[in-house]
């Protein structure tokens, strides 16, 4: 089994080679991340070295100013005292003042890898193809940009900065300790060993605490999700009291697991507050029984304590390191996994331009198949014509919307190629392509927005006038009058206000003001009335009279319009004709319509 | 942008501490846990506090004069302090613990059944998104506040206030300059306050709105192929992304505000108080001793000042959280049952509609009733077409039947009763609905199609599935018991869709509405549904969304729908003869090419 891309992605059985695999691709992810930044980095890096050192400085002085500067001025020199409340001061500002510029440094460098990595995210899923959209569920991949770029945030925002100020403060306190009372600072080195251990422990079993957090929270979310999107079916059907239920128990399982994480920390914490305590109280012993000896000075016993209260205050946030880092590290492995899936469907290296495509469309010895034992279109060779329309028909399954998907290029053939206008499809400019050719489909999705923002969608830079050109050509301008603010009326994404059968006029009109020489239609009219309908065939003979035309349709009303047929069934074309030739023949198509006619009126 | 509209309008300027008290109803029974837990927090503060008078007390004593002997007691003593620090530390997350837990679970419970409640208009403004970060992240805060940002705020509060009072006792002088230097501390925090209240809103913001522009450009995918304007999209992505780095940024500036003064001020008392207390000593003012415990003290009481920013700043964080829960608790539910409700013990299925309006409560005033006035009276039995252009009403009027949005003037009855004056679970019982676009939930095939009628026998469940024609399923890989939803299997539209209707007609309501119920299917299933419907249809009150002919002819009567008004009833062959509109409306296209062909 491979784990390239996102193969093998839900699996939790990595082999030793695999799992370094992966690792070694989030390192170069994260490695191409930060390069741009080296500079920044480094200059954060040495900030908070700069700026922990100044913290740190405090009982040290305050141990000097005891144990020098009071004898001093007692011998009547001031001169040690204000040296050292300058010293303070200075390290205080600049401490203070430099922990602030790092505050804002790291946002910065992590703001900036989250901005970058959300784009290449969001750019590769747009670039990768429409078959890999088909098996890697829109949820995954929402997942994959909300969700685990959440937790590599989480791990940049406060992970990173506790570990490194954590660990920096602590070097520097026990360098501190030893340089000011060697004895100390071994009490403290002894103290290092309960706490690793003390830390160890809560690193492993906070790791299996956190994961069922995790899993947990999973579910409630898409239980919660899937009630606000079905509220209809929910309320019509008194689904609430079963829900209530069902989602009561999954609450109640999520507090569970956050619980048993919380009653973790409430071992770690005092633990570790105790580990402090009693090595304060050993310092306490051994510095005073010297002090009393007169071979350890005050100050100094001051100062070795104020080291020790401080040292294990930021062992708590470390220990939270590993935790963020897991899973900000799993995140980080599934979306380099997604970074490396490769488009199926390229842009060409070398694009031939087409400026003004005629709209022949050629397959020549094409075969389509997803793997080698599942074929779905044999191989065949079809020519449409520039400015042929075509009508598609066959059950569901025969291969209709793959020929299409051909067509658009949405699917590149396993052999063979598809030409417009003599060119391949693979070679042809994307825009070019774009273009030329492009497909209508029965869900006809709306964005955020207002509706002219959606037709437009067709043509960016359409004028006014041309979108309620366009909305009056498919019938959809009266409608779209009749709403509250016309075309400058937000389209609800839950579309509360506009039917199926009104989203798909809009998508019909972003379809006209594109203006393609070539245009699919698949199930683009499954929604409307017969009016509009009606409206849109009369509208698509003008339109469609110079320029190609694909539709696919299951009711034969659509097919009224078209000059030629094309029966599929299992992928191949089985007859192919005028519809007056193949309704008057006996084929599957005159079956198709016998029955077809039977069901009006 | 659609999330702008869905927000309603900012609540009122109030005071953090009244947006909070907010939650007390869902904290009340926690209390007195976090009373306790305050309790041990404070005694472990002052028993840290305690310590630097051991030492005091050793420096101007024993080790003063020498005696050894003195010293193992006053180490015994600070770590028998230490030790009950540490206990009272884990009794504190003892007694906060599980009630904190129980508090976040029990208003996300409560937050999930009001959304459950919420009328349809309720949720078709607002993203699921934008539920969903209140339902889990800003719950997840309030409960981390209530159980640990609440307790610190005040025991830290508290412990400052006893660590003064140390500090004057050892000298008034050290205690004025640590009080002094504290206060710009305090204006600080409530600069703090303002500024990142409102950056931590947008924020949280800014990211629902960077969601949905991933989730539209995933779900609208083909689309943006369809016509390559995947850079187009790309760009609105990153000028969402753009702010919201911008406000992320500018969040970071003032925490690093608050930090540099919590930083700042401690270190500028320690260096006052070394040079104020170095004189007193030198003045024979204070001893050594007091001097040492002044430090010790002041380091103690460290963490305590330190932490009132990130306090603050969560409790702010709170706030924001508890005001985006209550938008949603506050807001009208016009939908509900009524305080007496009326039954039908029998229920015969006569539907009747009288005078019926309807109105977004939104719609501009010029604009006329979307239902204007519709009387229809659908006796036991029979089943009525709805036929009309796309817009025309058809399915509000299936909506207002289940009462998913409510009549704005006039009533509808079911067997005389306005359907206003039964409980929403009776109605819904009497009446059973598929919509269009149909949905599964993430179950067993199942329980989705029993969704109606969970009691259902194995005998009526395999009917339902026979009259939708949904016998695929026994052929899916665990048969009635595959998994379908957003967790499981992914079914095609027309599966989708034959599901739904099985799923209503297992409900065996006594009238059943069906808003267009065959769209996605092809001619072949189509013909077949709609010979099984036509038995159950016999016996059942019917309301049908009609597209077709061949959907019509399963109806005994049809009504013509014109600009929210019904303005013909009949049957179909009279209203083919008689309504020029009607013609208009069902009459197939290829009818007339075929008359114009021949």
């Amino acid at each position: 089994m491979s784990v390239m891309g996102t193969s093998g992605e839900e699996r939790n059985d990595y082999t030793k080679d695999e799992s370094r695999q992966i690792r070694q691709r989030s390192l170069r992810l994260l490695g191409s991340l930060i390069s741009p930044l080296r500079a920044r980095v480094i200059l954060t890096m040495v900030v908070v070295v700069v700026s922990t050192a100044a913290q740190v400085a405090g009982p040290a002085l305050i141990a000097f100013g005891i144990d020098r500067a009071l004898p001093a001025l007692i011998n009547g020199n001031s001169l040690p005292l204000v040296l050292v409340v300058a010293a303070y001061l200075i390290t205080g500002v600049a401490g203070a003042t430099m922990i602030a510029w790092y505050t804002v440094l790291s946002a910065r460098v992590s703001q900036a890898i989250l901005f970058d990595l959300r784009k290449r995210v969001f750019l590769h899923t747009q670039r990768l193809s429409l078959e890999f959209h088909e098996s890697y569920t829109s949820g995954r991949i929402i997942a994959r940009q909300t969700s685990d770029l959440d937790a590599i945030r989480e791990l940049l925002d406060s992970g990173i900065n506790q570990l490194v100020q954590g660990a920096l403060y602590m070097v520097f306190i026990a360098i501190a300790m030893f340089s000011l009372d060697w004895v100390s600072g071994l009490v403290l080195f002894a103290s290092l060993a309960p706490l690793a251990f003390l830390t160890r422990w809560f690193q492993l079993r906070s790791q299996l605490h956190f994961r069922e957090t995790r899993t947990t929270s999973a579910k409630l979310i898409v239980h919660f999700v899937e009630t606000m999107t079905g509220i209809r079916a929910v309320k019509a059907f008194r689904k609430e009291e079963r829900n209530r239920e069902h989602f009561g128990g999954l609450v109640e399982k999520y507090r569970d697991a956050n619980a048993r994480v919380i009653r973790l920390f409430g071992i770690f914490d005092p633990a570790l507050v105790l580990i402090g305590n009693v090595a304060l109280a050993m310092i306490l012993l051994l510095g005073g029984l010297r002090v009393s000896t007169g071979d350890l000075a005050i100050g100094a016993l001051l100062g070795a304590l104020l080291y020790a209260r401080q040292f294990f205050a930021p062992a708590q946030e470390m220990a939270m390191f590993y935790n963020s880092y897991q899973s900000a590290a799993a995140a980080l492995e599934k979306i380099s996994g997604v970074l490396e899936e490769e488009p199926s469907v390229v842009d060409p290296t070398t694009p031939i331009d087409l400026r003004k495509a005629s709209g022949t469309v050629k397959f020549d010895g094409v075969e389509f198949a997803y793997n080698s034992d599942k074929v779905i279109l044999p191989k065949f060779d079809l020519e449409l014509p520039a400015g042929q329309t075509v009508a598609m028909v066959g059950t569901t399954g025969a291969g209709k919307s793959t020929l299409a998907k051909l067509i658009s290029r949405f699917y590149d053939p396993s052999q063979g190629t598809v030409s417009l206008d003599g060119v391949d499809l693979r070679k042809l400019h994307p825009k070019d392509l774009r273009r030329a050719i492009v497909m209508v489909t029965q869900e006809a999705y709306l964005f955020s927005g207002n509706v002219a923002d959606n037709i437009s969608l067709g043509k960016p830079d359409a004028t006014r006038e041309e979108i309620v050109a366009a909305a009056k050509a498919v019938g959809a301008h009266e409608f779209i009058e009749a709403l509250p603010n016309g075309y400058d009326t937000d389209v609800n994404k839950r579309g509360g206000r506009v039917s199926a059968g009104q989203r798909q006029l809009l998508s019909f009109a972003r379809a006209f003001i594109a203006d393609p020489v070539v245009l699919i239609l698949d199930e683009a009219t499954a929604s409307l009335d017969i009016p509009s309908e009606r409206l849109v065939q009369a509208g698509l003979q003008t339109l469609l009279s110079d320029r190609t035309a694909i539709i696919i349709a299951h009711r034969l009303s659509t097919v009224a319009i078209a000059d030629r047929v094309l029966v599929m069934e299992h992928g191949r074309v089985i007859e192919d004709g005028t519809p007056q030739e193949l309704i008057s023949g006996s084929g599957k198509f005159a079956q198709l319509h016998a029955a077809w006619k039977d069901s009006l009126v | 942008m659609s999330q702008q509209s869905a927000k309603p309008e900012r609540p009122k300027a109030v005071g953090t501490f009244t947006a909070i008290s907010r939650l007390y109803p869902y904290v009340k029974s926690a209390m007195p846990y976090i009373y306790l837990g305050m309790l041990a927090a404070l005694a472990a503060g002052i028993v840290a506090l305690l310590i630097p008078q051991v030492l005091r007390s050793l420096v101007d004593g024993p080790l003063q004069s020498g005696d050894s002997s003195q010293i193992w007691p006053a180490f015994l003593i600070v770590l028998g302090l230490g030790i009950v620090e540490a206990i009272m530390i884990a009794l504190r997350r003892f007694f906060v613990l599980t009630p904190g837990t129980h508090v976040e679970a029990r208003m996300r419970n409560t937050l999930y059944m009001t959304l459950q409640h919420l009328p349809v208009s309720f949720h078709d403004r607002w993203p699921s998104g934008q539920l969903l970060s209140r339902a889990v992240s800003d719950l997840n805060l309030i409960r981390r506040w209530f159980s640990f940002g609440l307790v610190l705020l005040v025991v830290n509060v508290l412990t400052i206030i006893v660590g003064l009072i140390f500090l004057v006792n050892i000298s008034w002088v050290l205690g004025i300059i640590f009080i002094a230097s504290s206060i710009p501390l305090w204006i600080y925090g409530y600069v703090f306050e303002k500024r990142y209240s409102i950056v931590a809103r947008r924020s949280q913001d800014q990211t629902g709105d960077l969601a949905t522009a991933v989730e539209e450009s995933v779900h609208g995918i083909r689309v943006l192929k369809a016509f390559g304007r995947g850079k187009h999209a790309l760009t609105g992505f990153s000028v969402r992304a753009e702010n919201l780095r911008g406000t992320e940024i500018e969040k970071a500036r003032a925490i690093a505000g608050i930090w540099l003064w919590l930083l700042l001020v401690p270190d500028v008392t320690f260096a006052l108080g070394l040079l104020g207390g170095v004189w007193l000593v030198v003045q024979g003012q204070i001893s050594a001793g007091d001097l040492v415990a002044f430090f010790a003290t002041a380091t103690v009481l460290r963490f305590p000042v330190e932490s009132i920013g990130f306090l603050l700043s969560m409790t702010f964080d709170a706030r924001t959280a508890a005001d985006r829960f209550f938008e949603v608790m506050d807001s009208d539910n016009p939908i509900t049952d009524p305080e007496n409700p009326q039954t039908i013990t029998e229920s015969k299925g006569l539907l009747e509609f009288t005078n019926v309006h309807f109105r977004y409560p939104d719609s501009p005033a010029n604009v006329p009733d979307l239902i204007n006035g519709i009387d229809l009276r659908i006796e036991p039995g029979e089943t009525m077409a709805l036929v009309g252009l796309t817009g025309s009403g058809k399915s509000t009027i299936t909506a207002l039947t289940t009462r998913l949005y409510d009549v704005t003037e006039g009533a509808i009855t079911i067997d005389g009763v306005d359907i206003r004056n039964l409980t929403l679970v009776e109605l819904r019982r009497h009446l059973a609905m598929a919509f269009e676009d149909a949905t599964l939930f993430s179950s067993s095939v199942r329980e989705n199609v029993l969704m109606g009628r969970p009691d259902s026998t194995e005998e009526e469940l395999r009917e339902a599935l026979e009259i939708a024609q949904a016998d695929f399923v026994y052929d899916l890989p665990s048969g009635l018991d595959t998994l379908v939803g957003e967790e499981g299997l992914s079914l095609s539209g027309g599966q989708r869709q034959r599901l739904a209707l099985a799923r209503a007609v297992a409900a065996q309501p006594a009238v059943l509405v069906l808003d267009d119920p065959l769209s996605a299917l092809d001619v072949d299933t189509e013909a077949l549904v709609e010979a099984a419907l036509r038995r159950v249809l016999s016996a059942t009150t019917g309301l049908i969304v009609a597209h077709r002919p061949s959907t019509v002819m399963l109806a005994d009567r049809v009504a013509l729908l014109e600009n929210g008004k019904v303005t013909a009833v009949g049957e179909h062959s009279h209203l083919l003869a008689t309504s020029s509109h009607y013609r208009y409306v069902i009459s197939s296209l290829e009818e007339e090419e075929q008359e114009v062909r021949s």
